[in-house]
């Protein structure tokens, strides 16, 4: 037996803990070097995200958004494919959503433009990471170049449309139309009674992300196909061996991790905008890597991870408004530092760990 | 030899969590001379000499090298002490010469130039004083193996090493690089050199040690000089029982046809057909052996009758079924669901996913069977159950099915794809170096477990590099060499025979 296992709850709790910990510790020397109090600036952040209903709402808002576009990197990460066209996927899954929402809204309620707008979120969002599979699969271009180069094409494509296209007459906004009830989501707050996020824009979709993990967790975990895709992931020619087709395992876990990038969509344009407008996507795409290599690329550690980083989002908007010597850059130098610490640097303390519980495990061993 | 001490291990003692992986362990072996170390996989073995060579850090005990009292934190420590090691795993860098190779990590200073000189007037010494020619600028990927495996030796001896760890050096030479391999071992004790063999093959310990000394679960349980002690006695240490080094099974009683290979064709990614133009048929009841040199088309001719590799031409007939495999024959499904079974050569990159849990590499290629779940989804007791049940059946140790199977040891690997395969009940099975890497007294079990296989009227299909297996398990042999089938011969015909059909004589040369 090779010395290479660490209790589960150490890999999956405390090893993340530690990093967080760590990635904390060096931000706070940045803000000692900038002049402010380390502790004083945690003490706005975490109050300004948890301390407050509606910042508890905002984070969840913000939460809800990398866990789905987390998800997508994760169920990629299990075939061993690295999609970072989560930006360009989501973005189209707008349009997805958009197009169900200005067709229905009129005429229905929200609950039946729902059904409609997710699957347009998930069909547009699944198209545009197609065509990277596809390429991936038969020509062999790593999706790694070509997702990173549909995002570009997402972002024209998207400014044509809503430019020439989607666009009110009349307007020089490059928007839709504000959607009518029928294509608006309801509050958490007025769905989950008993609760209350303020203002906050906290909706439906938090549950759907929700479902969305549980989704995941049965798929990759409990399906056919998910252990053809785990077994793709962790050896692809163990894979061919047991008959397990390379094409069709990169197709459907490309069109699955597109189709949950989109439904990011669900929550920013008919949870929150309320219309299709440009550039919505705003970086969650590119953040849901973080979230999914935070998260150990498991639907309960991804959770956790969307809300570390809704809390960043959140804490650090209240802290660049406390402390303006704290910008907005310096948020996302925090947020790279718990990228940094949480996915590059992942098995820092690993050996020492390892060291730590040899020697646990091995005290009780002469009474067993 | 002399008898002083080059190494002295004094209740050396090592734990992993609940493993006890060295107990107590007790070792002399004496300066200049070979001494061998067998014991079966899981033994201890490796465990052993990591912690000779750093790699690990005993619990308890204390190491002496030339009769001091040392510790060994690290490999450079223990390269300062003298000690070199042979990996199993070559360390090398492919698109390295000789001597970018063995300089490295100790180049002697910022600049090459001079560094480079003097490794190749060193390189000259070493190679003149042990036999040990290796042309200093050829790179490594032209290499044969047995070569790349004298650049490694040369490594540790630039190194000025004393003491020589090979860990089981032979696993990937052909006979006669090994044999090549004994006599440099050979002139190195001989030059005062004290070599420790780490091995599980007995007739390598018979053929090149001075002492031996066996290991099991963890201890040293016996240490012999070989001259006194035999194979028969040694198998009985290792494994602690009485062992059958023979295959006992009865004649072959050959029925139907289950497997007709006809005109197969396959070329590789360079453009080179591999297999050309093979026929074989291998019929119920009966096992055919492949013979033949590593890297003679075996190993492309099972990939190709299982499905996994692109053919130019041929067909393939399981049971009556005609597959064209030209014709998106390339289905490894297809081919199980016709009855056919394959146990790859090789276990690590082909035949399990070392990450997964054991439980899940007991359905890999069979996880669509509605045995283990509903429709899409696959139910976890019932997979649990039946993995249970092949632990149970072929001893596979330890017998926890929710255990990592990089954890198990090659030989219990080993009898996890085997059981996968063969409790599918096929009617063909391939089995591609069924004990490579594993040790007696599992060589034992699959031996038996193949032959059991053929009695219940099946066919099988080996493939092994072994002669001796080829030899002990099949009924009829076929001798592949060059991508073809060259000779056909019964299983006692001389060694000397298959040997010169396996080196490409032909037939007529061959039986003369």
């Amino acid at each position: 037996m090779t010395a290479g296992q660490l209790p589960r709850w150490v890999d999956y709790g405390l090893m993340p803990a530690l990093n967080v910990a760590a990635a904390f510790l060096v931000s706070g020397l940045v803000v000692l070097l900038i002049g402010e109090n380390p502790v004083e600036a945690v003490k706005v952040l975490v109050w300004g995200s948890l301390g407050w209903n509606e910042g508890i709402g905002f984070t969840l808002f913000y939460a809800t958004n990398f866990i789905f576009t987390g998800l997508a990197v994760a169920i990629a990460f299990h075939a061993g494919l690295f999609n970072i066209g989560g930006e360009g996927q989501a973005y189209l899954g707008g349009l997805g959503v958009a197009l169900a929402c200005l067709a229905l809204d009129r005429y229905v309620p929200w609950w039946v433009t729902l059904p409609f707008a997710v699957a347009g979120a998930a069909a547009f969002g699944a198209a545009w990471a197609f065509i990277p599979a596809i390429l991936q699969a038969k020509r062999g271009s790593h999706v790694v170049i070509t997702t990173i180069m549909f995002n570009f094409i997402a972002a024209s494509l998207m400014v044509y449309l809503l430019v020439n296209l989607l666009s009110k007459r009349g307007s020089m906004q490059p928007e839709t139309r504000t959607f009518e009830s029928g294509g608006r989501l309801p509050l958490l707050q007025d769905v989950l009674p008993g609760t209350n996020f303020g203002s906050a824009p906290v909706n439906f979709s938090f549950l759907l992300a929700l479902a969305a993990c549980l989704l995941v967790w049965v798929i990759v975990w409990r399906t056919r196909l998910g252990y053809e895709i785990r077994t793709f992931g962790a050896n692809p020619v163990a894979a061919v061996y047991a008959g397990i087709s390379p094409l069709r395992i990169t197709v459907v876990t490309m069109l699955m991790s597109g189709g949950l990038a989109g439904m990011m969509a669900i929550n920013e344009i008919m949870g929150s905008q309320h219309r299709l407008l440009i550039e919505f996507v705003s970086g969650y795409g590119f953040v849901g890597i973080a979230v999914a290599l935070m998260g150990r690329a498991h639907p309960v550690g991804i959770v956790f991870a969307a809300i570390l980083f809704g809390m960043l989002y959140q804490g650090g908007a209240e802290l660049a408004f406390e402390m303006p010597a704290i910008t907005r850059d310096m948020i996302v130098v925090i947020q790279g530092l718990v990228i940094l610490f949480a996915g590059a640097l992942e098995h820092m303390f690993r050996p020492a760990l390892l060291r730590i519980f040899g020697v646990l495990a091995a005290r009780p061993a002469p009474a067993a | 030899m002399s008898d002083q001490l080059a190494i002295e291990l004094v209740g050396v003692d090592k734990r992993f969590g609940q493993v006890h992986a060295n107990k107590d362990i007790h070792l002399k072996v004496k300066k200049g001379s070979i001494h061998g170390i067998v014991g079966e996989n899981g033994a201890g073995k490796s465990t052993l000499m990591s912690i000779l060579y750093g790699f690990y850090h005993a619990d308890s005990g204390e190491i002496r090298v030339d009769g001091r009292k040392v510790s060994i934190p690290s490999s450079q420590a223990a390269i300062a002490l003298g000690i070199g090691m042979v990996h199993q795993h070559f360390m090398l860098v492919e698109n390295f010469t000789v001597l970018e190779n063995v300089i490295l990590g100790a180049e002697g200073g910022a600049l090459l130039a001079g560094g480079m000189s003097k490794a190749r007037a060193e390189l000259k010494r070493l190679a003149d004083d042990y036999d040990l020619k290796v042309d200093p600028d050829a790179l490594i990927e032209d290499l044969p193996v047995g070569l790349q495996q004298r650049v490694e030796i040369l490594k540790a001896l630039f190194r000025s090493a004393d003491i020589l760890i090979l860990d089981e050096p032979t696993g990937v030479l052909t006979p006669a690089e090994a044999d090549h391999l004994f006599r440099i071992l050979r002139v190195l004790r001989d030059e005062g050199k004290t070599v420790l063999l780490i091995t599980h093959k007995l007739r390598e310990i018979m053929a090149v040690t001075d002492e031996v000394s066996v290991m099991r679960r963890g201890e040293i349980v016996a240490t012999r000089q070989t001259s006194k002690t035999s194979m028969g006695e040694l198998a009985e240490l290792m494994v602690g029982r009485r062992v059958l080094l023979e295959v006992e099974k009865g004649p072959a009683q050959p029925g139907r046809p289950v497997l007709t290979v006809e005109n197969l064709t396959v070329r590789d990614a360079r453009g080179v057909d591999v297999v050309r133009n093979v026929s074989l048929e291998v019929r119920a009841g009966e096992i055919v052996g492949i013979a033949g040199v590593s890297g003679n088309g075996q190993s492309e001719l099972l990939e190709a009758i299982a499905g996994i590799r692109a053919v130019i031409s041929g067909t393939v007939t399981v049971d009556g079924t005609r597959v064209d495999l030209t014709q998106g024959g390339t289905d490894p499904a297809a081919m199980r669901g016709l009855g056919l079974a394959h146990v790859p050569e090789d276990r690590h990159r082909m035949g399990l996913v070392t990450r997964f849990p054991e439980c899940e590499n007991a359905i890999l290629g069979y996880h669509r069977d509605p045995a283990y779940g509903r429709g899409p989804f696959l139910d976890f007791d019932r997979i649990r159950k039946a993995a249970k049940t092949e632990i149970e059946k072929y001893d596979i140790r330890p017998a926890e099915c929710m255990l990592k199977t990089a954890n198990f040891s090659g030989g219990n690997q080993q009898k996890i794809v085997l059981a996968r395969e063969i409790e599918r009940d096929p009617v063909i099975l391939l089995v591609g170096q069924p004990t490579r890497g594993v040790d007696i007294g599992a060589i034992e079990f699959i031996h038996k477990r193949i032959v059991a296989l053929r009695d219940a009227g099946k066919g099988v299909l080996l493939v092994s590099v072994e002669l001796d297996e080829i030899r002990a398990l099949a009924d009829r042999v076929l001798v592949m060499f060059d991508g073809k089938v060259v000779g056909e011969r019964a299983p006692e015909t001389a060694e000397s025979e298959l040997g010169l059909l396996m080196a490409g004589a032909s037939g007529q040369e061959a039986a003369e």
